[in-house]
């Protein structure tokens, strides 16, 4: 059956893809070249779609793929297959650190992973930032430091950060709102 | 029953508004979880996310599942997952099937220019309040500094520094923890 050697794949790749969204990449090149089920189009299809879509970035990919391989029980097949490693690791993990949680040793790594965790979030923040306010493909093509920072988005950005830090709404809400403003201001 | 739908939700929403890596999830993720309902401390998503980043799978998958598990068991943790996934396998394919060249049409492109700026203000209020409940003193501080630097400069994978912090944070409060014994003696 071929919808359980799909599920079969993606699991595989849940079991072995470690940091997220990207790491999942390499194997789904692997899958392609092994089985056929999608051309490389579709994955350069399937990047910029999960990139532009909402939701986990490797859940998407393996919607897409799966979708294109075998329909709406093939998307639901390879989402199954990549969570299923996940949601049985972290059930085995989340037992093991409540029985050693008051540990010393234990503690003392978990003081060392907070700030490291904070550290690996600036950083992907950073990159978002650097998609969001420079525009490097135009500067290196003029070479004009102006054309460098993407001004208006700069300001809609302060501008933004001061009325979420005075209204303290929902999240969800400033992001449907940027969406909206994003084209009025084409961004 | 009623906290299993409230898990489920909760999860479609944060995996229906979540536009970039596992750390775009953290803002509404924060708001939710933490703030609204308790399930978790700002503490333990660090815990979750820094675990997250070191075992295999997707790391929104992974925080879901935690969460979950910690208030409903397995049950709670299978149907955060589900939660979590099933905003993308609805919205993925529906444009596979009908929508041509989604990324090519350009008010898609301006809003999520627009978005974009909203995750990076988003992100950068979470990381003010993580920081302030997780960089606590001089070396939380350097570990933070050198997390941040090496995953700049370098293409090395990001669980190796997570371990690597892991590993420093028992070395460093051990040797503070023999100072202060010495000093009692």
């Amino acid at each position: 059956m071929l919808i359980f050697r799909l599920f079969w794949e993606f699991f595989k790749t849940g079991l072995f893809a470690i940091g997220g969204g990207l790491a999942t990449l390499p194997f789904l090149y692997d899958m392609q070249a092994s089985t056929g089920w999608f051309t490389l189009d579709d994955i350069s299809n399937m990047i910029a779609i999960s990139e532009s879509t909402p939701g986990p970035m490797g859940i998407n990919m393996a919607t897409y793929t799966g979708f294109t391989s075998m329909g709406v029980i093939g998307g639901i097949a390879a989402v199954a297959g990549l969570v299923t490693p996940s949601i049985i690791i972290i059930i085995i993990v989340s037992n093991i650190l409540e029985k050693f949680k008051t540990n010393k040793y234990v503690q003392y790594c978990m003081y060392g992973l907070r700030a490291a965790s904070v550290g690996l979030i600036s950083v992907a923040g950073l990159r978002v930032a650097e998609a969001a306010f420079l525009r490097t493909q135009l500067f290196t093509e003029t070479g004009s430091l102006m054309d460098l920072f993407n001004i208006k988005a700069f300001i809609f950005g302060v501008v933004l950060y001061v009325v979420y830090k005075k209204t303290g709404k929902h999240p969800i809400i400033y992001i449907l709102a940027s969406g909206v403003i994003g084209v009025i201001l084409s961004l | 029953m009623k906290e299993l739908w409230e898990l489920f939700l909760v999860f479609a929403k944060i995996g229906g508004f979540t536009f970039g890596g596992g750390y775009a999830m953290l803002p509404i993720l924060q708001r939710e979880v933490v703030e609204n309902r308790n399930w978790a401390t700002n503490e333990e998503l660090m815990d979750y996310y820094a675990i997250g980043q070191c075992t295999p799978g997707i790391i929104a998958v992974n925080t879901a599942t935690f969460i979950g598990y910690k208030r409903k068991g397995i049950i709670g943790g299978i149907v955060a997952t589900i939660g979590c996934v099933f905003p993308s396998l609805v919205i993925i394919m529906i444009i596979a099937a009908f929508i041509n060249s989604f990324t090519h049409i350009v008010w898609v492109q301006h809003a999520l220019a627009g978005i974009r700026v909203c995750v990076c203000v988003l992100v950068l209020d979470a990381v003010i309040k993580l920081a302030k409940k997780s960089l606590i003193d001089a070396a939380t501080y350097l570990i933070f500094a050198a997390v941040v630097i090496l995953s700049l400069f370098t293409d090395v994978a990001s669980f190796v520094w997570i371990v690597c912090a892991g590993a420093a944070g028992v070395i460093i409060k051990t040797l503070m923890e023999r100072s202060k014994a010495q000093k009692k003696a």
